[in-house]
């Protein structure tokens, strides 16, 4: 079967001749949920503007359910690639949240009902059906990645891309993205979402790639990722694995990324047992 | 010297329900206290009163009063202000004024419309970008580097005008664990040592836990939580307030739930760097 995506030692230099990645070689099968992880700056933002076409690689090639991105546009990759911003406010232009979220479905071909059901879904899933009707600039910070959210969600791309989804998110934000992605997995939809929240990461990814300086430096189940082996490259990218992964290997319980694997692994010895 | 909000409530321009209801906070010269609550609760629209934007530049309707060093924010000019007091917008590319080439003089527009003299200037850049460990962006484009780097040049271009107070909404949200401790250890010495008082909003509660002597917790515009910050982020209540308790506090809650009791201290140890 095609991987959804896959990037064939991929480089990129921006025009001020800043490298932003080298030799970035990840396949990417068709309903995995992958997690971008890395220093601020390291190209984890420049790698997933890669997959709609917004950048095209300076070396190597960047497949797309097997074609080749180059010299293909940005309008007919949407149809495939949907990206999230990380700043919704670069995203969002339309004076009604229900006319944004309708705008990318739209420009796909979508009218009448099917528009209506693929713009009431995405409201749903980001939790925003009773904003439907206001000013993106009238709802918090929250709310606009919300909705920049669920203007990807509307066009029902079988790829989906969340640039750190849930920055600024309060509990209950951050649930919701949660869901989203797990639901965008039970669809078979493939998920690859930029963050810096390793707890998110743990929870919800199948799979994360960590990102040093524009190259790959891990790439691994969170178990494996999180693992205490792996310590050392984080800390080298100074990044920190979450909490109850650092509560489990003090304690000798091996790899527990998540709090839920903690508690097992807790239950399963019967007790605490020395910290 | 505090900065002092009494019985504060405030409604936007043109709306009828207020945002913020009977606010009471005071944030004295060195110290830092934390804000947390739900999306919509007010955190950002209590950032913007306790700097002194709302009313004066945002408009709208001030009840009670807000007062920096015992002066009404009401009867300061906007220049006085922004020497008093910094504030940081949660979106940090708003903050910047779209009308430098570099960050360097990016960081440098706050302290030349205050007329300083050019060394001083040079010298509050400089600290600037050292404090936050951006050196090596001076020459960059602001507009061009990523999102959690735009957030360390927005917060520099604060800190280079030097207020004795902050504002700040939300200055991590773009982060990545070394960027966040970064500014924790920053604002922790600016308060240390120069004596800056901070309020800040954050979802991060391990960096409020960390940084923050005293917080509250809004709720739907009202103080629902308020307190030293150990016992408000220990509060029961607290997720049902949009808050995500921090890990430990979770771990502990769920090691609890399967009958396993974990003492606190302990689960802190585990946290805290080995012995070789």
């Amino acid at each position: 079967m095609t991987d959804a995506v896959e990037f064939e030692s991929v480089g990129f230099v921006y025009p001020d001749g800043t490298r932003a990645l080298a030799e970035v070689s990840l396949r990417v099968p068709a309903g995995q949920r992958l997690a971008i992880i890395g220093q601020n700056g390291s190209g984890k933002s420049t790698l997933v503007r890669q997959l709609n076409g917004l950048l095209q690689p300076t070396e190597g090639r960047v497949l797309v359910e097997g074609r080749d991105t180059r010299g293909r546009h940005v309008a007919e990759l949407a149809a495939t690639v949907g990206l999230a911003f990380q700043n919704p406010d670069r995203q969002i232009f339309a004076g009604r949240v229900r006319r944004e979220v309708e705008f990318g479905p739209r420009n796909l071909g979508l009218r009448g009902r099917a528009l209506d059901d693929a713009a009431t879904r995405a409201l749903d899933a980001a939790g925003m059906a009773d904003q439907a009707e206001s000013n993106p600039y009238d709802l918090g910070y929250s709310r606009r990645k919300l909705l920049a959210i669920a203007s990807i969600l509307a066009m029902g791309t079988p790829i989906v891309v969340l640039d750190e989804p849930t920055t600024g998110q309060d509990a209950a934000g951050v649930e919701r993205v949660r869901r989203i992605v797990a639901d965008l997995a039970a669809a078979g939809r493939t998920v690859l979402a930029v963050s810096h929240d390793m707890r998110f990461v743990a929870d919800s990814f199948d799979r994360a790639v960590v990102l040093r300086a524009g190259r790959i430096v891990l790439d691994g189940t969170p178990d494996e990722g999180f693992a205490e082996a792996s310590w050392p490259v984080l800390a080298s990218t100074f990044l920190e694995p979450p909490v109850a992964a650092r509560v489990g290997a003090r304690m000798g319980m091996g790899s527990t990324p998540t709090v839920a694997a903690l508690v097992e692994a807790m239950k399963a010895r019967g007790s605490a047992g020395p910290i | 010297m505090a900065l002092v909000l009494s019985g504060v409530s405030y409604r936007y321009a043109g709306t009828q329900k207020p945002v913020l209801h009977g606010i009471d906070l005071r944030v004295e010269r060195g110290e830092v206290v934390g804000v947390a609550g739900a999306s919509d609760a007010g955190k950002s629209t209590l950032c913007l009163v306790a700097a002194g934007l709302a009313p004066g530049t945002v408009g709208g309707t001030l009840a009670g009063s807000v007062e920096i060093d015992s002066e009404a924010t009401t009867s300061l000019k906007p220049f006085e202000l922004a020497q008093r007091c910094g504030m940081l917008f949660q979106n940090s590319v708003t903050q910047l004024s779209g009308t430098s080439r570099s960050v360097w003089e990016e960081i440098a527009f706050g302290p030349r419309n205050l007329g300083l003299p050019l060394a001083e200037v040079v010298e509050r850049v400089e600290a600037g970008l050292a404090a936050l460990r951006i050196e090596a962006l001076a020459s960059r484009d602001p507009l061009r580097v990523s999102g959690g780097q735009a957030q360390l040049v927005a917060l520099a271009s604060v800190l280079a005008l030097r207020p004795a107070y902050l504002v700040l909404d939300e200055p991590t949200s773009q982060l990545d664990p070394e960027g966040t401790q970064l500014v924790g250890d920053a604002l922790a010495g600016l308060a240390g040592t120069a004596g800056t008082g901070i309020l800040i909003v954050e979802h991060k509660t391990d960096l409020l836990a960390r940084l923050t002597q005293r917080m509250l917790v809004l709720d739907d515009g009202r103080v629902a939580l308020a307190g030293a910050t150990e016992a408000v982020l220990a509060d029961p209540t607290l997720r049902a307030l949009g808050v995500e308790p921090p890990s430990l506090v979770t771990i502990g809650r769920e090691a609890a739930t399967a009958g396993i009791h974990l003492d606190p201290a302990d689960l802190a140890m585990a946290l805290a760097p080995r012995r070789a």
